[in-house]
């Protein structure tokens, strides 16, 4: 085994020991901190597809992890008031359905939002996938129907067969288990032959394009993916919350994903996972003592960025293999 | 005659008062080694690049195999056949040389859009590509990336690339330059065999290498072809004596 299996191997562990031990104290607190942590990991290591593996700075994977959220929030809300959705199509309160819809909505938005900012690169990339996402939150601020500005409550978190969600300790498993499919989704693509052409992509276009791969169709497939991955994390954290908001939407939530990403190692599997746990036990700790606490996180921002560029995973397991 | 593998005609391409293309036509053959020569900014790589796919000629068409490959894309005409090395190496730099190479076999399959099965597992990826690599003389290499290779390793791998995309014709820019006289020499005989396989247009500023190799040599000078011909012919040129062999040569 290798040191980064061994790392991953450890933070996958203690992310799945600590809420049990917390259980087992009677804190379920922490078992909804250790779910927060998975669901945002989760998210992020969508956006790692396309930042890690595919160099692809969205700055504006909010819009999917919202349109997740609401499409969670949406449909709880139909199927509460027992009102029609669309076409006589009723709303739902079955956590798989409404994670189907997530990644659908995601998806649907990745593809059109694709289709135009893949065309541009580099900072250009960068403005027009955050210029794409301000647009559908201010859409949500101004959509009176689902709450508006306000956002949209769930009175009852959604149903999962077997089991009660509303215990924290069953809402864990769930989130747990999409992240870890999450992560297996993305160990088998980055290992490919669609994540070589991704990765070669971000290494070295033209190369890319001069063994005959159009970069740009491996690009908007990839950005599809990771768009769905950070949709369903979007509708798991709407029922965490129980409260969808247009907050999910904006500009800080997509450089929270970021954040997360190049703090726990970009383009690595246990990368998000790591930078979550950094990021919540953070805000945890020092978000009690000083409402400044974002200050603290970004001293450790910088210090990353200039002495551990490859984040916890690069500092644990050392620089990444590619074989 | 066969109809030429590639074939230009009246290509152009002006940047603002320079002409960097002027009125170009050249064909590839069959079976040969078609070398283009001529002084620094002579239009050399510009022409390259059009022919390539990586910039787009003001007016003029481009046949690849009898078909008019003017409007499509870089990664179109690569997977037509054009097997492309670059001036300056370009290549994946934290993947190994193997999987620079596996990179063209996955391209010549076809078969990007495959997104479970590992490659580095995949026995019809590795094996073509491990025999390019042996071809060029870089199996014990393979596993190092190809940032760390040395500079005459990266235009070898350059070629091995082009091999496993199957390529119908090459394009060489340059691929002699920055190495040594052995490695030059170890090259030439390569590029020998090479023909067989495709034919070659070698952009080459070492003379003894193109004039081992040509068949046929054309002659660049300010974006216009001043003379195509063998070997014989060119060097006898006195055109061609004057603008680039210099008086006396």
């Amino acid at each position: 085994m290798n040191r980064e299996t061994l790392v991953n191997a450890l933070l996958i562990l203690g992310l799945l020991a600590a809420p049990f031990a917390a259980d087992a104290m009677g804190e379920p607190f922490y078992v909804t901190l250790a779910t927060r942590i998975a669901i945002l990991a989760l998210a992020a290591t969508g956006l790692n597809i396309a930042l890690g593996l595919g160099g692809l700075v969205s700055f504006g994977h909010a819009a999917f992890f919202g349109i997740g959220g609401y499409a969670a929030g949406i449909l709880a809300t139909h199927a509460f008031n027992a009102e029609p959705l669309l076409f006589g199509l009723p709303g739902t309160n079955q956590m798989v359905s409404i994670w189907l819809a997530a990644v659908a909505a995601a998806g649907m938005a990745a593809l059109l939002i694709g289709l135009i900012s893949l065309r541009t690169s580099g900072v250009y990339f960068i403005m027009i996938t955050l210029a794409f996402a301000q647009m559908i939150y201010y859409f949500a601020i101004s959509w009176p129907a689902y709450g508006g500005e306000d956002g949209l409550s769930i009175y009852v978190r959604n149903a999962f067969p077997g089991t009660n969600t509303m215990r924290p300790m069953s809402f864990f498993l769930i989130a747990a288990g999409l992240l870890l499919a999450g992560l297996a989704f993305f160990a088998l693509l980055r290992n490919s032959r669609f994540g070589a052409a991704l990765q070669a992509g971000r290494q070295n276009e033209i190369r890319l394009a001069a063994v005959g791969i159009a970069p740009f169709r491996i690009r908007l497939v990839a950005f599809v993916l990771s768009a769905m991955m950070t949709g369903v994390a979007g509708a798991l954290f709407a029922d965490l919350n129980r409260f969808v908001s247009p907050s999910m939407l904006s500009w800080h939530m997509s450089g929270e994903l970021i954040v997360l990403i190049i703090l726990g190692g970009v383009g690595r599997l246990a990368g998000p996972l790591a930078g979550a746990i950094v990021y919540v036990l953070f805000e945890f700790a020092l978000g009690g003592v000083t409402e400044h606490w974002q200050l603290f996180l970004g001293l450790v921002l910088l210090c990353v960025v200039l002495f551990a560029r490859g984040g916890v995973v690069g500092l644990l397991a050392g620089r990444a293999r590619h074989g | 005659m066969a109809e030429p593998v590639l074939e230009i005609r009246n290509l152009e391409k002006s940047f603002g008062a320079l002409k960097a293309t002027d009125d170009v036509s050249l064909d590839l053959r069959s079976g040969e080694i078609h070398a283009l020569i001529g002084p620094n900014g002579a239009g050399k790589s510009t022409l390259v690049q059009q022919i390539a796919g990586s910039l787009k000629p003001d007016s003029g068409t481009i046949l690849f195999q009898g078909r008019d490959v003017s409007g499509l894309d870089m990664a179109a005409r690569a997977r037509l056949g054009m097997g492309r090395t670059f001036q300056i190496s370009s290549l994946a730099g934290e993947f190994s040389a193997l999987r620079n190479v596996m990179l063209a076999v996955q391209a010549s399959a076809g078969s990007s859009f495959r997104f479970f099965r590992p490659v580095m597992r995949d026995a019809s990826l590795i094996e073509p590509a491990r025999e390019a690599l042996s071809r060029v003389g870089l199996s014990d290499r393979a596993s190092v990336p190809a940032a760390e290779l040395s500079h005459g390793e990266r235009r070898q791998l350059e070629i091995a690339i082009a091999l496993a995309q199957g390529a119908r014709a090459f394009l060489l820019d340059e691929p002699m330059a920055g190495m040594g006289p052995e490695g030059s020499q170890a090259l030439t005989r390569f590029l020998d065999t090479l023909r067989a396989q495709a034919p070659v247009l070698l952009i080459e500023h070492d003379m003894d290498a193109v004039f081992a190799l040509a068949d046929r040599i054309s002659v660049l000078v300010y974006g216009r072809i001043v003379a195509t011909g063998t070997v014989e012919e060119i060097r006898n040129d006195p055109a061609v004596r004057e603008a680039y062999l210099g008086e006396g040569a």
